[in-house]
């Protein structure tokens, strides 16, 4: 009977999606980290350790046979939700030729064409309009249909960015151009507190980024993103919304990176409690704990979900390993289309 | 063989393309309601409706990369600038989305997108408002630029751009938009990275593009008077260049003058020269020379504005230098 217990009103299945996703992540960039101190990774390198429910969460909640998803630099987590193998993911931080983008993206530039991941961004925020773009091709197709300007659009789109992002030009730009065309655009400001080494509060003259969807009009909500449930059920309800009524919503999500910015980040600027607090909270425990309290997750369970993910990081990186560098030629190509 | 000004045949291009193809879509400030702040999408409001003429804020970075994000999803967006001048506020989505977007997934995504609106000095404008910034675009591999002196050509370059899957940006001359030309009737594509020769010549070659192309063929007259013929080729675009067209010409004539009214530093035109130079070395009988707009920001002083810009006496005493027929 255990089977017909549920959390939040989420079956076990569902749940143990939650957790097998976030699992994945935590356990690739373990290993991303471990090879690029073994120099088998190099350039810049920005870990999502910290932040999975905000990523499992969120694209949990898409279906993304129609729906979109965009993020920054900091997108390995976004890439592995929206289910990309990470012998793809782990071959391109290697640079080889069977990587997600062939090799010539590397960390910062994941993409998925078939799982509608669409990078992968390396400056901060220039993915927000890109993204009201997507959006804008959904409601463009919807209204063509023939069904006027108030027809629903096929599909939704979701851009992450980081606190640092939402002070960028581009941020409002794009809100305010989503706002006025009515665009399905859910923007998912992943607020890990720490823009590199500048705290969002120094550099935030309104602390609550949530209101700020009060300037276009737009429905703004703030949750807890080491909460992977609570993270599901606010993106649901604002996927939701740009769904039926095409229009933009802007999701808060507090959360934590546990690494520092980037691999040659030394994190003076913050203390080693702050780290341990969050740690404290980690939200893959998190979900365990609740899942263990419901009855929902044995420890054999647990165990077989965690060396799962450990082993198909060691998959990923013995694929890496094994795959072969681009062709020379590769060089010249995709520059231009044929 | 209908005569129409420049800008009618953009219109003409647009309204074509919009009606053949329903992914083509028009977005820039008062390109609806206004018909176009220079009146080259007079109309297409009226016959398209809001859905594919959208007039924007003015947030040049966002609806240009709102035009990025629409072009991997599959439309074909057209984004007017309401000149290049602003464009610099998109430049990041331009050289860093646009340009890179297939590079940087491995192929897996296309940007078929067209940047266009009015470029280099105009009349009594200023610095800010009066300037060629054709070498900034030019620059970026991932990128085609075109740059049409003739109305058919600004037509046929621009169901090119919107045909192909590529970002191309087209640099129209603001000081071209009235003039008149015989375009072809019925409908014709001008290949994009193709020049053409507007003027036959054995005795040296001007290469230019734009609204510079008129100056050049009225100091090519002017040559010819002094008895030198003049052979005149216009890239049209930029990027990717006809390199063959240069040097077929340059190793018939054994003498180069290059002409922009861009600046001379790391620009077009010094490229072209450099090419020039480096690949057609043995058969140069002169230097390769350069003229170009006065390498300062245009002053609003007409006197000292049309003195910044390439003229027929700097064209010819340039051609005269590289004739070793100096005055």
């Amino acid at each position: 009977m255990a089977e017909k217990k549920s959390l939040g009103g989420h079956d076990k299945k569902f749940l143990m999606g939650l957790l097998s996703s976030m699992h994945r992540i935590r356990a690739f960039e373990e290993k991303a980290g471990q090879m690029y101190g073994l120099r088998k990774i190099g350039g810049f390198c920005h870990l999502y350790s910290g932040q999975e429910a905000v990523a499992v969460g969120v694209i949990s909640a898409l279906d993304l046979s129609t729906d979109y998803v965009l993020t920054g630099y900091r997108d390995h987590g976004h890439a592995l939700a929206c289910g990309m193998d990470p012998k793809a993911a782990m071959a391109e931080l290697y640079g080889k030729a069977a990587g997600c983008s062939k090799g010539k993206g590397g960390s910062m530039h994941f993409f998925d064409a078939g799982m509608h991941m669409l990078g992968g961004n390396g400056i901060v925020g220039a993915q927000i309009p890109v993204a009201a773009g997507v959006a804008f091709a959904q409601a463009y197709r919807g209204r063509l249909a023939g069904k006027g300007s108030e027809s629903s659009p096929s599909g939704a789109t979701v851009c992450f960015f980081g606190d640092g992002a939402i002070h960028q030009g581009a941020f409002h730009e794009a809100f305010n151009l989503a706002g006025i065309w009515k665009l399905p655009l859910v923007l998912v400001v992943e607020n890990n507190q720490w823009g590199m080494g500048t705290s969002w509060k120094k550099v935030s003259s309104n602390e609550d980024f949530s209101a700020m969807a009060g300037a276009y009009e737009a429905h703004g909500e703030f949750v807890d993103g080491m909460d992977v449930l609570a993270v599901y059920d606010a993106a649901s309800r604002a996927i939701k919304r740009a769904k039926a009524e095409g229009a933009p919503a802007l999701l808060e999500a507090r959360t934590y990176r546990y690494k520092g910015h980037s691999m040659s980040d030394p994190q003076k600027y913050r203390t080693r409690e702050e780290v341990e607090a969050y740690r404290a909270r980690d939200p893959i425990l998190h979900l365990e704990g609740r899942m263990e309290e419901a009855g929902l997750l044995s420890a054999e369970e647990k165990e077989a979900l965690r060396s799962k993910a450990e082993a198909l990081a060691e998959e990923a990186v013995a694929f890496a390993e094994a795959s072969p560098e681009p062709e020379a030629s590769e060089l010249y190509t995709d520059v231009y289309a044929g | 063989m209908a005569v129409m000004t420049y800008r009618e045949a953009l219109n003409r291009a647009l309204d074509e393309e919009l009606a053949r193809d329903d992914r083509v879509f028009l977005m820039g400030e008062e390109v609806g309601e206004y018909d176009g702040a220079y009146k080259v999408s007079k109309g297409l409001l009226a016959k398209y409706g809001p859905n594919r003429i959208l007039d924007t804020p003015i947030t040049e970075l966002g609806f240009t990369g709102l035009g990025v994000g629409a072009a991997m999803a599959g439309l074909r967006p057209v984004v007017e600038w309401m000149t290049h001048n602003f464009a610099l506020l998109a430049l990041d989505q331009v050289v860093n989305e646009a340009a890179k977007m297939r590079y940087m997934s491995g192929g897996q995504f296309s940007v078929p997108i067209v940047f266009r609106g009015p470029n280099g000095p105009a009349e009594f404008l200023a610095s800010q408002h009066s300037q060629a910034l054709e070498s900034y675009w030019t620059h970026v591999p991932g990128l085609k630029v075109v740059a049409p002196a003739t109305p058919a050509d600004a037509y046929g370059l621009l169901k090119s751009a919107i045909r192909d899957d590529d970002p191309v940006v087209m640099m129209e001359a603001e000081m071209l938009y009235g003039l008149k030309g015989e375009v072809p009737d019925g409908e014709f594509l001008v290949p994009i990275g193709k020049a053409e020769l507007r003027r036959p010549g054995a005795d040296l070659t001007l290469i230019t593009y734009s609204k510079p192309l008129w100056t050049v063929l009225e100091a090519a007259g002017e040559l010819a008077r002094q008895g030198f013929e003049a052979e005149v080729l216009d890239l049209r675009t930029l990027r990717p260049l006809d390199e063959e067209a240069i040097y077929a010409s340059v190793r018939k004539t054994n003498r180069c003058v290059v002409v922009t009214e861009s600046w001379p530093q790391a620009s077009v035109a010094s490229y072209v020269a450099y090419l020039v130079s480096r690949n057609c070395f043995d058969r140069l009988d002169a230097p390769v020379e350069l003229v170009s707009g006065e390498d300062v920001p245009m002053p609003y002083n007409h006197a000292l504005e049309l003195a910044a810009q390439p003229n027929v006496p700097k064209i010819v005493a340039a051609a005269r230098r590289a004739l070793y027929a100096e005055e």
